[in-house]
């Protein structure tokens, strides 16, 4: 069973379902069509995950064939500990945008559902790519059905948004072909494994390194290139932002580990005060301009630009608990993030108001709701006990470990964090009930049970038996520890992180 | 191991079946289960207490792994030394007389099942916190409660001030978690685990070395002690961060008495001395411990003398009451602290619910200028605040007299700066004490009716399921101390303690049976007068207060209104927090980074944005169309480049 190539037909089976829907002329059939092959491949996710070895660092699931035998470019795929877990949470995704869109999208079904489709092929490509430039193609394709997506089925200031999303995205992308190009031209070779042991020059390490950092700091986003995402969330319809906070985001948090930290370990050295820098920042910033927030959705996109600071600090804190806690924090971000979009669309369906002022006192009349709700704030917050703890704990254990000050400050995070999370909460759920509209809204139905139930389980499992996801990233995550202290140290060029918490 | 396990589980268990199923089962059976769970997990308790303290099977568990990343590795464990085996009969005893007690009193509330689940939920994390073997575990159970206290302070979620109560709470709490955060990573960094095990046996060889913190170069396990602290603080309500504690008397009242008074907020005592091999090596910590201890201790009784909401007064008590544990624990008597503790959680649980009793009786009134003239019609619930009260001034041979008594003795014994210091202050305090407690029982009891006609006709005796709690709770402000005395601090110490408190030669506690024959009647004497003071403010002369309260106008201002810390910490940081949110948000997102980025970049492009929206045209071709061009462009464009480049 496991012979088959698993990941091309992860990748291409939605393609194929976009054909099925092309033949078909009724929304029903486009309904069942896109729900059924995204089920199948969420079942092909499992079946990878089942066939997930731990004890190796390897890339596994492996295809390789010629593509254009002239340039060297190579169709090949693999995944290892770093991405594995990123495909389930594509695949994991998608089915439940989908079924959250059934009730809330009424124009023009099929070619949303096409849209998504599209999407899901590109995004389980990016993450199982390991040729640079069917990475590129997989990571900016990725643009095209969320820009649709946004600037069709969005609200009202949709192609503004739409507009500011690829204006950004778009100019990241243009540095990381240069670079890809340049890298191509100095490694010969567009393998990713083959350029990861290529020494590039420390020097030229430096140009790439920011090359590749603009397309994926915009995608993570940090800050300051953070503002398109606020914007995109309030716009996309709930699918759209779904997929945006659950997926997305983890692709410049992917590209970090992926290209970034291997590639350039010397550059990566080099900038990681500026990253730990930004990160901080980012996560104090967003942290109070979400505080201010009324529109729901812009608060939750501002708390996910927080939380991906964690994930950016993480990773360029270098150390085994900061790396496993940013992807921890990925996955655990993917789940809670896209729940909370889910849950925000459970009552925007029923009000169409995202602001908070308009609702309070509904857990009268919505209580399975906000039990529910309540499960994804706690894990935003990061309780102990739900996902949302370890990825951010372990996060600030590295930064503690890297310097004292950065620990500090992030930390200052978990405080912000739960203020505005606590006060979206009481003014949406808790409270008098002041709107009568909204005291009239019924308890969610069994479609949106179906799809947050099993979210707010795998919040709660995650957060207990972190080890499901802590196992198999291991000994992926020791592999890249290992390039990037291959790499000689430079630590009389980055005066800033001398400040290290050391024990004399 | 199954019967260890028990008692932590079985609350689970009840929250669980009570919150999950209370629709289908209704009020009544989730009642029974969280209850009859409670009392199994209590009883089984007491079993472990003979076992592990009295019989001295000490032993630890692994239940599972939790969190495992290189060399931080973090397990779900089960840690029963006599520590945990006392907190665990404090818990669980204290809980199930109020999970009792809860049925009597929210019998008029609509969501009873939704009540009990939540003390059951609080329960079983205050139970992982107790029997954590490592600090992330502690951490999972001083969060937790601190969930669990966020649901029942804003039990009532309706109104405002409940909810605001809540967040406050948790905000606040969390300022002092980021503390507990940053000493646990500062363990790991030090020790290389988060396991108590190895945290103590490394502890010692640590104690010369120094550790880069914030560019300053600090004494490592001072460090890591000052950082807890901070935490503990949090939990405890301890000076600085105590805001939280007063405006939590917005919950129902069996949660004040189970939560702000009993358990969750002595958690902070329970984690110095969990970690008492830690702190003994840092003489600094232990000072800033007494210092702060002391201080709490005399600002809550300054303010609760103030105070005319009966469960305000009773929440700064326990403040203040709080502060003689720290401070005990900072001159190293943690028995004395941990004695503290227990009879404490006896007669302030009592207190609570007896005041809880009172304000049932009073349909939900809870100012103590409109009760008064009560003590004939409700003289079951009376007798019992005497003897919570009379526990709580330490009056000889009620369970307070020998813990408290205890506590200043040892800050006398210790003979250090600090030392001294506590014990003046805590005898101040007790002063206070005394004479706030007589004030709350006078004003409440006594004197003329104060109630409307139709509240005073109906103020009953509560039925006997709010009652028996309360004799249960009474019998242990009565005999616990007594009881014991021998183990926690007397005769028997070495023997019922074994390695679960560590303490530096001299012991403290030995020094303090040999003080000078003053010493131990100097708290008697206060308290007495404090009484006396009492009885003459408030049922004698009656004119005294007011014209204190005038001729000392600012003094009494202050202590009013709480020293003004709530209008300080608003203005320092609420309000800069919103006020820097909307700054980033209008001035640094909206114009710097939007203005000069994409919107400027857009505004040129404005033309380019309407064809785009032409471009909606609605058929699907032509989304087809766009995407299959974008990726043939992209990719001719891919070619020529990489042609170009060779």
């Amino acid at each position: 069973m496991l012979d088959m190539p698993i990941l091309s037909l992860m990748i291409f089976l939605p393609l194929a379902a976009v054909l099925l829907i092309l033949l078909t002329k009724s929304d029903r059939a486009a309904r069942g069509i896109s729900l059924g092959v995204t089920t199948i491949v969420l079942g092909l996710a499992c079946v990878m995950m089942y066939g997930f070895n731990d004890a190796t660092a390897d890339f596994q699931f492996v295809e390789k064939f010629l593509w254009l035998p002239y340039f060297g470019l190579t169709y090949h795929v693999g995944v290892d500990g770093i991405s594995v877990f990123f495909v389930l949470l594509s695949a994991l995704l998608t089915p439940m945008c989908l079924l959250a869109s059934f009730q809330s999208v009424h124009n023009r079904l099929r070619e949303y559902l096409i849209a998504f489709l599209v999407l899901e092929t590109f995004m389980i490509g990016t993450f199982a790519a390991l040729d640079s430039i069917l990475f590129y193609v997989f990571f900016e394709g990725v643009l095209i059905p969320m820009f649709l997506i946004i600037g069709i089925w969005g609200g009202a200031r949709r192609v503004y948004s739409a507009f500011k999303f690829f204006l950004y995205t778009l100019l990241g992308s243009v540095l990381m072909l240069v670079a890809l190009l340049v890298m191509y031209h100095v490694t010969k070779t567009t393998d990713i494994p083959l350029m990861m042991g290529a020494n590039i020059d420390p020097g030229l390490q430096k140009w790439l390194f920011l090359a590749m950092f603009a397309s994926f700091a915009v995608k993570m986003p940090m800050w300051p290139v953070h503002t398109w995402l606020p914007d995109a969330h309030v716009e996309a319809p709930t699918g759209g932002s779904v997929i945006l906070a659950g997926v997305l985001l983890k692709m410049g948090g992917y590209g970090f580990l992926r290209f970034s930290l291997p590639m350039f370990p010397d550059a990566s050295q080099y900038f990681a005060p500026m990253m730990m820098v930004l990160s901080v920042i980012a996560i104090i910033y967003t942290s109070l301009v979400a505080l201010v927030q009324t529109d729901m959705k812009k608060m939750i996109a501002y708390s996910s630009v927080a939380h991906m600071g964690f994930v950016t600090l993480g990773i360029f804190t270098f150390t085994r608990q900061g790396i496993d806690g940013a992807i921890f924090q990925m996955i655990s971000h993917g789940i809670v993030s896209g729940a909370l979009f889910l849950i925000v669309g459970v009552v925007y369906d029923r009000l169409h108001s995202r602001d908070i002022n308009h609702y309070g006192g509904i857990v009268k009349n919505m209580p399975v709701y906000a039990t529910l709700f309540m499960i994804f704030m706690l894990g935003s917050v990061g309780l102990p006990g739900t996902s949302g703890f370890v990825g951010e704990f372990l996060a600030l254990a590295g930064a503690f470990q890297a310097n004292t000050w950065i620990g500090l400050f992030a930390g200052s995070g978990l405080v912000l964090g739960a203020a505005y999370m606590l006060w979206l909460y009481r003014k949406v759920v808790f409270g008098p009930a002041e709107n009568p509209e909204a005291s009239a809204m019924a308890d969610v139905n069994a479609i949106e049970k179906i799809n947050l139930v099993p979210l707010a389980i795998g919040v709660l499992v995650l957060g207990v038996m972190p080890t499901l996801v802590m196992q198999p990233i291991g000994a992926s995550v020791e592999k890249l520890l290992g390039q990037i202290n291959a790499a000689p140290a430079v630590s009389a060029s980055a005066p800033a992180v001398t400040e290290g918490a050391s024990v004399q | 191991m199954l019967i260890d396990a028990l008692p932590v589980f079985l609350p689970l268990a009840g929250f669980l079946i009570a919150f999950l199923f209370c629709k289908k089962i209704g009020d009544h059976a989730a009642q029974f289960v969280t209850c009859a769970f409670m009392i199994a997990a209590a009883a089984i308790s007491v079993w472990l207490f003979m076992d592990v303290a009295m019989q001295g099977n000490t032993r630890s568990h692994m239940l599972m792994p939790w969190i495992i990343s290189g060399d931080f590795n973090v397990g779900w464990g089960l840690r029963l030394d006599t520590l945990s085996v006392v907190m665990m009969c404090v818990v669980t005893i204290v809980s199930t007389c109020v999970h009792v007690y809860s049925v009597g009193y929210m019998h008029e509330d609509d969501a009873q099942a939704r009540f009990m689940s939540y003390l059951s939920l609080f329960t079983f994390a205050m139970m992982m916190l107790v029997t954590a073997d490592n600090l992330v575990q502690l951490f999972f159970g001083w969060e937790g409660v601190g969930v669990a206290s966020y649901l029942l302070i804003g039990f009532w979620n309706y109104k405002h001030s409940a909810n605001a109560a809540a967040m406050k709470a948790f905000i606040v709490n969390r300022v002092g978690d980021l503390g507990l955060a940053l000493g646990i990573f500062a363990c790991f960094v030090l020790f290389g685990s988060v396991s108590f095990d190895v945290i103590f046996a490394a502890a010692p060889a640590m104690v010369d070395v120094t550790f880069k913190f914030l560019s300053m170069d600090v004494p490592a396990i001072m460090l890591v002690c000052l950082l807890l602290f901070i935490g503990a603080c949090g939990k405890s309500a301890q000076l600085g961060l105590h805001t939280w504690l007063p405006d939590a008397m917005e919950g129902p009242t069996p949660v004040s008495a189970l939560i702000h008074a009993a358990t969750m907020v002595t958690a902070g005592v329970f984690l110095v001395c969990r970690m008492s091999p830690v702190f003994e090596l840092s003489p600094i910590a232990g000072e800033v411990v007494t210092y702060v201890g002391a201080l709490t201790a005399i600002f809550a009784a300054t303010i609760g003398m103030t105070q005319f909401d009966i469960k305000r007064v009773i929440a700064y008590s326990t403040m203040s009451q709080l502060g003689y544990m720290f401070f005990a624990a900072g001159v190293g008597a943690y028995g004395a602290a941990m004695f503290h503790l227990v009879t404490h959680a006896f007669f302030k649980a009592l207190l609570f619910l007896g005041a809880g009793s009172v304000i049932h009786a009073m349909h939900h009134e809870q100012d103590m200028r409109k009760m008064g003239g009560i003590w004939k019609l409700i003289p079951a619930t009376y007798a019992l605040m005497w003897i919570g009260s009379l526990a709580l001034a330490g009056i000889p041979f009620f369970a307070g007299y020998y813990s408290k008594d205890m506590i200043l003795e040892s800050a006398f014994a210790a003979h250090s700066p600090a030392g001294t210091f506590a014990f003046w202050l805590g005898i101040a305090a007790a002063f206070m004490t005394a004479f706030y407690s007589w004030r709350l029982i006078i004003l409440t009891f006594h004197g003329k009716p104060r109630a409307d006609h139709h509240t005073m006709e109906h103020v009953h005796e509560s039925p006997w399921i709010m009652m028996v709690p309360l004799y249960v709770l009474g019998a242990g402000a009565l005999f616990a101390g007594y009881v014991f005395y021998p183990f926690f601090v007397g005769e028997h110490y070495d023997a019922f303690w074994k390695s679960a408190l560590f303490v530096l030669e001299p012991n403290v506690l030995h020094e303090a049976h040999h003080v000078p024959s003053w010493v131990p009647l100097a708290p008697l004497v206060v308290a007495l007068s404090g009484i006396f003071l009492g009885y003459l403010c408030y049922m004698w002369v009656t004119d005294i207060p007011g014209v204190v309260a005038r001729v000392f106008r600012p003094v009494h201002q202050l202590f009013f209104n709480k020293w003004y810390v709530d209008e300080m910490y608003d203005a320092m940081f609420v309000k800069p927090s919103w006020a820097a949110g909307r700054t980033f948000f209008q001035t640094g997102d909206q114009a710097i980074i939007n203005g000069f980025g994409p919107d400027g970049i857009a505004s040129l492009s404005r033309k380019g944005a309407g064809m785009l929206s032409r471009m909606q045209t609605g058929f699907v071709y032509h989304y087809a169309f766009v995407m299959i061009i974008s990726v043939i462009a992209l990719m001719a464009w891919l070619l020529f480049k990489i042609q170009g480049s060779m």
